[in-house]
């Protein structure tokens, strides 16, 4: 099946500034992807201009088969796009302005299930200035499923969000996803892309410089797992039965075969009477290997 | 007919916009109600000489007011919409929505045109019935200088909007572009078409829809009151200026 998004080196500069230099990807029907980076890395311009709103300097986009700086009107109708701080009109209720929005598109949703998905059902009648940040965003996003989209653009939709109301948006996402929406989203947490993507493409500095799954990106499926232990300044290494280094106060131990290296851990603390309350077993999280793939591309070259 | 029914939806949707904005609809009417009666209660039993013989102050100022309030409607009204909307990313979110831009600033000038309507029948309704000002009966004269006036005043607005950087900016830029006009005008009293500020006066729209308006309600002299080089003037702004809010105007906030 032909992908939905098509994206290839695409380029962009503002002025002398080279925002995004040579992003390619490929997104297809039914897809969740992440779109991660630091901040200024280019990921609401690419964004942008997938949504019609920049033009790049160079390279070819695809979105639904169409260039979307020309498909106008008739592409919209089959987009839905929540930006970064973007205006309500104000002195509008809930229900009104999703009634007004609703009546642009040739297939909407039900204003009703919208209010439902987004979980607004007790502010539907309130006007919109008198939300909540969290609420104005939850709104945001119901304004772009109104139309039913075939592909839904989400920049930084939890941004600001409390622990609850994101898992809301989590949760609203996982309904869209089984609706058989395309998603495409930027976003900065990482347990959000963990949740969410199918996919997970990270750009730095204006470039894609990895993408896969949440759970194999950068070589994480092949990571290796670090054991940490209390192990007190004042006490020697070499002591332990596995080659470990210095973290602070604990012993560091980096491994492939975590079963076996933390058996003979254990079975050494039973025999020498060593407490090893404390021990931590992890293997590297989303966030370590998108920080160890950015600080590579951001550092000195 | 889609077309038709899409443009009441969107007029209706700023209308109630509108209406439950309070800042916007009370300065939109206050401004000019307000001049109305406090003007016409610290001069009201002077006469003002106008082409034909001398009326009443009220016969005068009514319709200088009415003129002031197509100002306030479109002029005012157009150009703190734009910009607020424009800085609080409003309009580009309408450019995310298949909603045609066309449509929306359709929407947009609909809405001011039916304020202005509102505004100038509750000013002349005042005049007559509260003033004793008379009404000449030159209909297509009243309606050719509202739909003039409206026309050029929501063009300059626009324009106007494309210069306001934020939304902090707003209120200096869109009134002190328009207050120093309205005194050198004549909208609050008499300036002679003669004198230097009435010359200065000339090369701007104000003056030229204050005195269509006053031939409009002139009851000394006959004919339609519809005076072509005013027009002519109210269009030529119009279209300068619109061309020039065309080519600047922007969906997006201006981040720096």
């Amino acid at each position: 099946m032909a992908p939905v998004i098509d994206v290839s080196d695409l380029h962009k500069s503002y002025g002398d500034v080279a925002a995004v230099r040579g992003v390619s990807f490929q997104v297809e029907a039914g897809e969740v992807v992440a779109v991660l980076g630091p901040n200024g890395a280019g990921k609401t311009t690419t964004i942008e201009m997938l949504e019609g709103f920049r033009t790049p300097d160079a390279g070819t986009i695809r979105v639904l088969d169409t260039d979307p700086a020309t498909g106008g009107s008739a592409l919209r109708q089959r987009l839905g796009i929540v930006l970064q701080e973007c205006g309500i009109d104000p002195y509008l209720s809930v229900t009104e302005v999703l009634t007004q929005h609703a009546s642009y598109y040739d297939h909407p949703r039900a204003v009703d299930d919208v209010i439902a998905l987004v979980g607004l059902d007790e502010k539907r009648s309130s006007r919109v200035k008198t939300l909540s940040g969290g609420q104005q965003r939850r709104l945001d996003v119901g304004l772009g499923i109104i139309g039913s989209p075939e592909i839904l653009f989400l920049d930084e939709p939890t941004t600001g969000f409390d622990p609850s109301a994101r898992r809301q948006a989590w949760e609203l996402v996982h309904r869209l996803r089984d609706l058989g929406t395309t998603v495409l989203l930027t976003t900065h947490y990482m347990d959000e892309a963990q949740e969410l993507a199918d996919r997970v493409i990270v750009i730095s500095a204006g470039a894609v410089i990895a993408e896969g799954t949440p759970e194999t990106i950068g070589g994480r499926a092949s990571a290796k797992t670090t054991i940490r232990i209390p192990w007190p300044v004042d006490t020697d290494l070499a002591a332990l039965p596995l080659t470990a280094s210095r973290d602070g106060d604990h012993a560091r131990i980096e491994t492939e075969a975590v079963t076996r290296d933390v058996h003979t851990l254990t079975s050494w603390a039973i025999d020498h009477g060593v407490d090893l309350e404390g021990m931590t077993v992890t293997r590297p999280s989303l966030e370590d290997i998108y920080l160890e793939l950015t600080n590579a591309s951001e550092g000195p070259s | 007919m889609k077309t038709l029914r899409a443009f009441g939806r969107q007029v209706f949707w700023e209308q109630r916009s509108f209406w439950r904005n309070p800042a916007s609809a009370s300065f939109t009417f206050a401004f000019p109600l307000v001049f109305l009666v406090v003007f016409i209660a610290i001069n009201g039993n002077e006469t003002v000489r106008l082409p034909g013989g001398k009326v009443k102050f009220a016969q005068f100022y009514v319709p200088a007011i009415a003129a002031f309030g197509v100002i306030s409607a479109c002029y005012t009204n157009l150009a703190f919409t734009l910009s607020i909307r424009r800085d609080n990313g409003l309009l580009k979110r309408v450019r995310s929505t298949p909603l045609s831009p066309a449509m929306y600033l359709s929407g947009l000038a609909g809405n001011v045109i039916v304020i202005s309507i509102i505004l100038t029948s509750l000013v002349t309704a005042l005049g007559i019935l509260v003033y004793g000002v008379t009404f000449p009966g030159r209909y297509l004269g009243f309606v050719v200088a509202l739909a003039a006036g409206a026309f050029c005043f929501s063009a300059v607005g626009s324009m106007v909007a494309t210069f306001v950087p934020n939304e902090d900016a707003a209120p200096a830029i869109i009134n002190f572009v328009v207050f120093p006009l309205l005194f050198i005008s004549g909208t609050f009293g008499r300036v002679e078409s003669t004198s230097t500020l009435g010359r200065i006066a000339a090369i701007f729209p104000i003056r030229h829809l204050n005195q269509l308006l006053e031939g409009v309600f002139n009851p000394n002299t006959t004919g339609t009151g519809i005076v072509l080089s005013h027009v002519a003037v109210l269009l030529a702004w119009g279209l300068g200026t619109l061309v020039i809010a065309a080519l600047r105007f922007r969906w997006e906030p201006r981040r720096t």
